[in-house]
């Protein structure tokens, strides 16, 4: 059975402020969210996952009126929702396997479809790794035939569940167990990685959107918007790593900011594989900035200060910014 | 209705006819008319409301129908060969997950080499992975065993799979009684699911079970294969009942009343093996032939019944495992386990290799005089095999295997050496 909600988020900037007009008020701030990952979950302190698919999920039930099947990789998400014999999920949720998300959650909806249950959504979501990796053929299937399923990936930048091992999308110089902070050139070596959202672009699905736990309005705008749109659909969101990336609980959503801030992950959205808004950097910060507080970045900075590591990383942010006009 | 038609077309039928709602597909051969044939079904309304979605690998295929099946909807697919492997992950969680899907194995061998030919390796590999393997030897009993594997799947909860001998069944095209869709509506009830994602009443499927739960959990998979040595006997004389024939059941004795020798096989080489059995027979010889039609659940205890008497048993089988030998025997020799009954192995048919009446008559006429090698390989070339041995002894940097004794057949490469 559901349980009832606790109403304690108040007097921040972050989460369904009370002194917000009624409308413009998160999901989140409402007491009659659906709590669809309820409390008591297994996930480390600061969290950005636990965060990002909190609000996704119970954003994504809002705007389906609760009529909702959610479908989940393999990786931390699963893992710390469901210790046997308990469950966090308040929603119908089914988990096969690392690689298949995507694919399972089209069965999903060509079921529904089959049976005439139009009026329920699938939500699909995975970890970078299940994303970006292993789940890619499937997810790239999901998009080509456009099925109507929104995915969402939590881009925590590794493998994390196993132990923080480099993924495609591990940023450059990051010290991962697999890319170690040692030899010539430390840590996750430059000109690799994928860039997912601009893939799923590449598809030309009906839209594409970034977002950040920094920026949770944003993202409930942006699950909220998807949801109302039929065909595949991808979300995907920033969400720190405290384990992997060696930083503090407490600077989760100061570090997602830094990530928007600095231009390193910028936020947009595309519909039908052109950028059709970008979310402008307020104060524009360097990258050192965000680099400097995580233990994964310790390594630019120690013993000498590796200017020219960190010139490369401030040229990608820089281009970013430039590419995608997030200053005008 | 009585028709001339492909085998993989008459499975097609009647797939359609077992009312499924989500199809997927993905080409390999020789499965591939199956699933041809069903894309058309579903265009043109046959299959009701059915949903038909082609994917981008045989893993997306059986991932397709884990969450069609999870939602609630009787989900097929069809696969062979190197398909079938890569969708193992998915195999068994599908099966882990106790999910009924019904998938079509078009058996075919494994490579390197690759060979796209009919043997037993992909369906046998995948032995263990929860699923329920029945082996039709026709393709009138490939028709039948899809009807009673819904029924079976959804009656358990646990996915089976329909092991039909690639291009021998698939391609041949011949007279099969494609059913009426009133009798395998009267024999095929609707999907009732026991577990099933429903707005209503939320659960979570798939969760995280470790040590304190694993064991039990496992446990109850093995269960339900128990239940279906029981079930599959009922679901066969009922479908005798309604359609008038038998098909399906544990096993298939043929002769075997006083038989000293007993042969064991399983799919379409059974029809050569009981010609060769009348043939000895005819000569005199004691000797009998049991179709394994369902090979998981294994029948252990039908199969010690049928071969109590029995004085030697030959078992026919087109896998192996290398460095072992037989890999049916290993299943037989349990049914058979305090018994001192000789058994021996005939590996046969790999990669498509023809069965002779001829070859099997020689071999089980040696048996019969227990002067066989357990292993027996039938028809194996023993020049390829000793030149080929040579070569890697003369020269470290022998080449390829496959290569090497194509070019000596005259078969690439020009002429032989």
């Amino acid at each position: 059975m559901t349980q009832r909600i606790k109403f304690y988020q108040t007097g921040t900037l972050t989460v369904g402020n009370r002194l917000l007009d009624e409308d413009n008020r998160t999901v989140q701030g409402t007491v009659d969210r659906s709590n669809s990952l309820t409390s008591g979950h297994r996930a480390c302190q600061g969290c950005g996952e636990a965060l990002g698919a909190r609000y996704v999920v119970d954003a994504a039930m809002r705007a389906a009126g609760d009529r909702l099947f959610a479908v989940n990789a393999t990786g931390c998400l699963e893992v710390f929702s469901t210790p046997y014999p308990e469950s966090s999920w308040q929603v119908p949720w089914l988990h096969s396997l690392f690689g298949n998300a995507p694919a399972v959650a089209t069965g999903v909806r060509a079921a529904l479809r089959a049976k005439g249950r139009t009026d329920i959504k699938v939500l699909a979501q995975g970890g970078d790794g299940g994303t970006a990796d292993i789940g890619f053929g499937c997810l790239s299937g999901m998009f080509e035939r456009n099925d109507d399923v929104l995915y969402v990936c939590y881009d925590n930048e590794a493998y994390m569940n196993t132990g923080v091992q480099r993924s495609g999308s591990t940023p450059p110089a990051a010290r991962t167990s697999t890319t170690p902070a040692a030899g010539a050139a430390p840590g996750n070596v430059f000109g690799q990685g994928k860039n997912v959202p601009r893939i799923a672009m590449a598809h030309g699905i009906p839209y594409v959107a970034t977002a950040s736990v920094a920026d949770l309005q944003d993202l409930e705008a942006k699950v909220t918007k998807a949801m109302n749109i039929d065909g595949a659909r991808y979300i995907h969101v920033h969400v720190p790593c405290p384990l992997g990336w060696g930083s503090a609980p407490c600077d989760t959503i100061k570090l997602a900011r830094l990530a928007i801030e600095t231009g390193l992950f910028p936020l947009y959205e595309a519909e039908y594989g052109d950028v059709t808004d970008v979310t402008p950097i307020r104060r524009r910060m360097p990258v050192e900035d965000y680099l400097r507080p995580q233990k994964r970045f310790a390594h630019l900075f120690r013993p000498d200060l590796d200017a020219e590591v960190l010139a490369q990383i401030q040229k990608i942010a820089d281009d970013n910014i430039e590419k995608l006009k997030l200053l005008d | 209705m009585l028709k001339q038609i492909e085998g993989s077309h008459a499975i097609a039928e009647t797939i359609a006819l077992c009312r499924p709602e989500v199809i997927c597909a993905y080409p390999i051969t020789p499965q591939t008319h199956i699933v041809e044939r069903l894309s058309e079904l579903t265009r043109t309304g046959d299959i009701g409301n059915c949903q038909y979605i082609n994917v981008e690998s045989e893993f997306a295929a059986l991932s397709v129908a884990i969450g069609a099946s999870a939602a609630g909807a009787r989900a097929y697919t069809a696969t062979s060969s190197q398909g079938l492997l890569f969708m193992t992950e998915a195999v068994y969680n599908a099966a882990g997950l106790g999910l009924p899907i019904v998938m079509t194995i078009g058996n075919r061998a494994i490579g390197a080499p690759i060979n796209i030919w009919n043997d037993h390796s992909d369906s046998m590999a995948l032995r263990d992975a929860g699923w329920i393997q029945f082996y039709a030897e026709t393709n009138q009993e490939a028709v039948d065993l899809h009807i009673q594997a819904f029924r079976l799947a959804e009656r358990l909860s646990v996915p089976v799979m329909v092991c039909v001998d690639g291009f021998i069944l698939t391609h041949a095209y011949e007279r099969i009684e494609v059913p009426e869709p009133e009798p395998v509506d009267a024999y095929l009830p609707a999907f009732e699911p026991v577990q099933v994602l429903d707005p209503d009443d939320p659960v979570t499927i798939g969760a995280m079970v470790g040590p304190e739960a694993f064991t039990e959990v496992r446990y109850l998979a093995h269960h339900k294969h128990l239940q279906a040595i029981d079930v599959i006997p009922e679901l066969s004389t009922e479908f005798a009942d309604v359609f008038g024939r038998q098909a399906g059941g544990l096993i298939r004795p043929y002769r075997t009343e006083d038989a000293e020798t007993v042969v064991i096989g399983l799919g379409s080489v059974m029809g050569t093996i009981k010609e060769t059995v009348d043939e000895m027979r005819d000569d005199g010889v004691s000797i009998g032939a049991v179709t394994i039609v369902s090979f998981r659940p294994f029948p252990m205890l039908a199969l010690r019944v049928a071969l109590e008497n029995a004085k030697r048993v030959i078992v026919v089988e087109k896998c192996f495992a290398d460095g072992l030998g037989g890999i049916v025997v290993g299943s037989v020799r349990m049914a058979l386990r305090g018994f001192s009954t000789p058994i021996y192995t005939v590996i046969a048919g790999l990669g498509g290799r023809p069965i002779t009446q001829a070859s099997l008559r020689q071999t089980f006429g040696d048996a019969v005089a227990d002067k066989i090698n357990d292993p027996h390989f039938l028809d194996l070339d023993w020049a390829v095999i000793d030149r080929e041995l040579a070569r890697g002894q003369d020269k470290r940097r022998s080449g390829p295997i496959a290569e090497n004794i194509l070019r000596e057949m005259g078969l690439v490469g020009g002429k032989p050496v």
